[in-house]
């Protein structure tokens, strides 16, 4: 089972990110998948956070009781959910706009540059793609297959194309830096 | 007093009396007799809603009266058309309902002072400014008659009411200009003396596409005239004949009524402005493209059809021959 | 005599077969489309807003019209005038909204007019917790307006449910011409989950049952304490009268005590005297419980973990989720009441349905109420520790 939780501030396309990764999983991969968002006035601009529990078996609690993973890509989000991840838990940050505490060692962080590899496919507004893309490399909780199959419909067709390209940007660099950890640890 | 015509001879047969009665085609005439006053003006308003209907030649089965709560609330259980008798303040919205789902009806609201204009008014206003289709008839006489005469938002200031007992200190609302404002596309108003000019606007209301409001001025007399010590229903008619003034065309900020004051009547108000669902269907008309269809077929419907007509185009030959040969 | 009731498969127009990840709100438009909803009166509403929202994008598609009203009051009243235009109608809202809607579920009960209101619950009084979840209106849908009624209510606990029960709330509001309620919550509304629409040919859905008799004949109530009469719409010719007053089989106001009785007697028995065909509950492990959850909607898959870690203990806990909460299963109840030690009721208000469960306990075993001030979903260790307390 997975708990996760995207966070970051209002416009980032976080409830987007949960709800592609959501129905990647529920469609696609073939297990339970509920997701949850902050609603209402709290969730336009200031820090929004979207959770998704991902299960073999109907999920029962809809929310995120001790989180696994968390992708947090603002200061704030990183500041409000770190602590809520578990000891050992996965943190994904945009490394440009969060600088995590001095001392992470409790949880394995992953940074990305996500908007940097977003403005080289062609758009910032991409960096949410990259970012799942890296999270699916990462975390392997959703299927890339899944995943590319769960855009259409969640991101405008125009930019499917772009949007594809962004997600594959984002899982080849978490492929290489999960070998690259994994080789570090062994 | 001027003598009296003499009373017709009606059988004194209850059932007879029912039948014969020329109002026996629009009227429940099993539900008579029926509760109002003597006296009161909503009899001559349901009296000229009849001519009107009479004498414009509508399908009756596709009449529909909406009335909400009180005296002239209970105009819809006695005429024999499809009518509804709703809650306080929602015939306005209960019509909206009707009409949205079966286009095809001739809505008639008609109901009182009280209801349409202080715990309706909200739904009065926005149905003018949809232009909703509808036709609303709103007795006004000044109070609420069936709970006993209180004061309502169109009692005229100083008038005396039940819950005003020293006089009502609050300005009254003038219909006219209410719904004007709010973008009513007929406006009228008469006294219930006037029952031709009412027939008359009641005809023209419901051929309006849009909607259409009528006030009618019209005698409480058990509460209202009695209370302020006004005399009874002829006195009402003599203050109406003595003060009630045509001012077709009138601009709607003039015709307010103060109490026992000049009423202004007529037609204030006729203007064409695109009904609330002429405007949804044209727009999305315009949006969808032109198979789109109120409760319709679809778009989609519609293109499987027009797929199955150019197919069976293509093959057209060959089951012209099997039609002809089978 | 007409078949009845008569089942049909749904109108592929308002059927969006396949599978979705889709929240309950939205869930409960497409439930609606696909039981022949093609009217809806609204006003908007957190944490119900979204069924509008989809509702309004939907209709021009499937040919049904939608309607932002001025107010609560005013759709709910659009509604039950749209019903007697013809058509299948609903409406959703919230805990502010509901209360305002109140006088008219009375009109609606006493036209006896087939028609589904959804509320999406958040917390309360008053304005309240407008985005957090709670079941704080579940005697407000049994009581709330003035006056004896009856009417359904059903309770979805996953988006998935919300398109079924929407469904069957349609078809449960033709056969018995009762306002239905889904009384739903803003966690599963606002939940995204896998839904699935099946083929229309796979949705059966109830037709109104219209009349079909001669003219002359034709009285718009039957008070059999059954089903009720056969229905027109404006503009068949029929000419009928309906009024919230106390009324007769033809629907004009009779207004004594003997009338009353003959009206009431049967807007209660007709579904009092159904209640076994209206009722769906879940259930499992009941045979030998020596505890029972008693729960309802989200609370359910929360009292589910606690049940869960309770039979890892060797506990022997049953469970019984409440699908339709009204009219309440008090048979079952009664039953259970008579074998076991405790019954714990979990729910998301200080104590609501536990009340119905007490009355139809009537002493015979422990009734522990799991109560909330609602904004958040139970922690399963709250129930857990309700049924060890229960197992004492």
């Amino acid at each position: 089972m997975w708990e996760i939780k995207f966070s970051g501030f209002g416009g980032q396309g976080i409830v987007r990110c949960a709800l592609i990764t959501g129905k990647a999983v529920a469609l696609y991969d073939d297990k339970y998948a509920t997701m949850t968002q902050s609603f209402g006035p709290e969730a336009r601009g200031g820090a929004c956070q979207s959770q998704l529990i991902i299960s073999g078996s109907r999920v029962l609690y809809p929310y995120c009781t001790s989180a696994g993973v968390l992708v947090a890509l603002s200061q704030e989000a990183y500041d409000t959910y770190e602590p809520g991840l578990a000891d050992g838990g996965i943190l994904i940050i945009e490394e440009e706009l969060v600088k995590p505490k001095a001392n992470s060692s409790r949880v394995k962080l992953y940074p990305i540059g996500a908007t940097r590899i977003a403005e080289a496919v062609g758009n910032r507004l991409f960096a949410n793609l990259v970012v799942l893309g890296f999270f699916s490399a990462i975390t392997g909780a959703a299927s890339a297959d899944a995943m590319k199959k769960a855009l259409p419909g969640l991101v405008p067709d125009r930019f499917l194309k772009a949007n594809l390209q962004a997600f594959d940007k984002g899982f080849e660099h978490g492929l290489a830096t999960a070998s690259q950890t994994n080789g570090a640890a062994q | 007093m001027s003598e009296l015509s003499p009373t017709p001879e009606y059988s004194l047969d209850d059932n007879a009396f029912r039948e014969q009665n020329p109002m026996a085609e629009f009227l429940r005439m099993e539900r008579m007799p029926h509760i109002w006053c003597p006296g009161c003006g909503i009899g001559t308003v349901v009296t000229s809603f009849a001519e009107a209907i009479k004498a414009g030649g509508y399908d009756m089965d596709k009449i529909a009266v909406v009335s909400g709560i009180g005296c002239t609330g209970r105009v819809a259980g006695y005429v024999k058309f499809d009518s509804f008798h709703t809650t306080h303040g929602r015939a306005i919205p209960f019509a909206t309902g009707l009409k949205l789902a079966n286009p095809e009806l001739k809505v008639v609201v008609i109901s009182g002072d009280g209801d349409l204009t202080s715990i309706g008014g909200n739904h009065l206003i926005h149905a003018a400014r949809r232009n909703m289709d509808m036709t609303v008839i709103c007795v006004n006489n000044f109070t609420y008659g069936m709970t006993g005469g209180q004061v309502t938002p169109t009692t005229p200031t100083s008038a005396n009411a039940s819950t005003t007992p020293y006089g009502n200190t609050e300005p009254a609302f003038s219909l006219p200009f209410l719904v004007d404002a709010a973008g009513a596309t007929y406006v009228a108003r008469w006294t219930s003396l006037h029952a031709r000019n009412i027939t008359k606007s009641i005809g023209e209301a419901m051929k309006h596409r849009g909607f259409s409001f009528i006030e009618v001025i019209s005698p409480c007399t058990t509460l209202y005239q009695r209370r302020n010590r006004l005399g009874d229903g002829v006195s009402a008619m003599e203050y109406y004949r003595e003060d009630g003034e045509i001012q077709h065309g009138a601009d709607t900020r003039t015709v307010d009524i103060g109490y026992q004051g000049k009423i202004a009547m007529g037609k204030f108000v006729d203007r064409p402005r695109d009904t609330y669902l002429d405007a949804v269907v044209k727009h999305l008309t315009s949006v969808i493209g032109d198979d789109y269809e109120l409760y319709g077929k679809t778009p989609m419907e519609k293109k499987a059809e027009e797929e199955a007509r150019k197919s069976a185009a293509g093959k057209g030959e060959s089951a012209d021959i099997c039609e002809d040969g089978c | 005599m007409a078949e009845f009731p008569k089942i049909v498969s749904a109108d592929p127009k308002g059927v969006l077969t396949g599978r979705h990840f889709m929240d309950g709100d939205h869930a409960l438009a497409e439930g609606a489309l696909a039981a022949g909803c093609r009217f809806f009166a609204g006003y908007p509403i957190t944490p119900s807003t979204e069924t509008a929202e989809r509702f309004a994008e939907r209709c021009p598609e499937v040919g049904g019209l939608f309607i932002q009203m001025e107010d609560e009051i005013a759709s709910i009243t659009a509604n039950v005038g749209a019903v007697w235009g013809g058509k299948k109608v609903m409406t959703v809202t919230s805990g502010p909204g509901f209360s305002l809607m109140m006088e008219t579920f009375g009109l609606a009960a006493m036209m006896e007019v087939p028609m589904v209101i959804a509320d999406v619950q958040r917390g309360g009084p008053s304005t309240g917790l407008p985005t957090l979840t709670a079941q704080q209106d579940m005697m407000q849908v049994r009581w709330g307006s003035h006056g004896d009624y009856r009417i359904i209510a059903l309770v979805p606990d996953s988006p998935q449910e919300c398109f079924d029960l929407a469904v069957e709330a349609f078809n449960l509001s033709e056969i018995y011409r009762v306002p239905v309620f889904i009384m739903t919550d803003e966690t599963v509304g606002h939940m995204h989950e896998k839904v699935v629409i099946p083929p229309a040919e796979e949705i059966k859905v109830v037709e109104r049952n219209w009349y079909t008799g001669p003219k002359e004949e034709y009285r718009p109530y039957k008070f059999d304490g059954k089903h009720g009469a056969p229905m027109v719409k404006a503009g068949d010719g029929y000419r009928f009268h309906s009024t919230g007053l106390t009324h007769d089989e033809r629907g004009y106001p009779a207004l004594t005590a003997e009338d009353n009785k003959k009206l009431l007697t049967h807007l209660i028995q007709k579904i009092d005297n159904n209640a076994d065909k209206i009722i769906r509950v879940e259930e499992s492990g009941l045979e030998d419980a020596d505890i029972v959850v008693v729960s309802y909607g989200i609370t359910s898959r929360i009292a589910i973990r606690a049940v869960q870690v309770a039979r890892e203990q060797g506990l022997k806990v049953g469970f019984l989720r409440l699908i339709t909460v009204w009219p309440f299963c008090e048979n079952k109840i009664r039953e259970l009441a008579g074998r076991v030690k405790a019954i714990v009721v979990p729910e998301l208000n200080y104590g609501q349905i536990v009340l119905e469960v007490e009355r139809a306990a009537a002493g015979k075993c422990k009734v522990i109420s799991v109560n909330s001030c609602g904004g958040a979903v139970h922690d399963p260790e709250e129930i857990l520790t309700a049924i060890m307390e229960g197992a004492k």
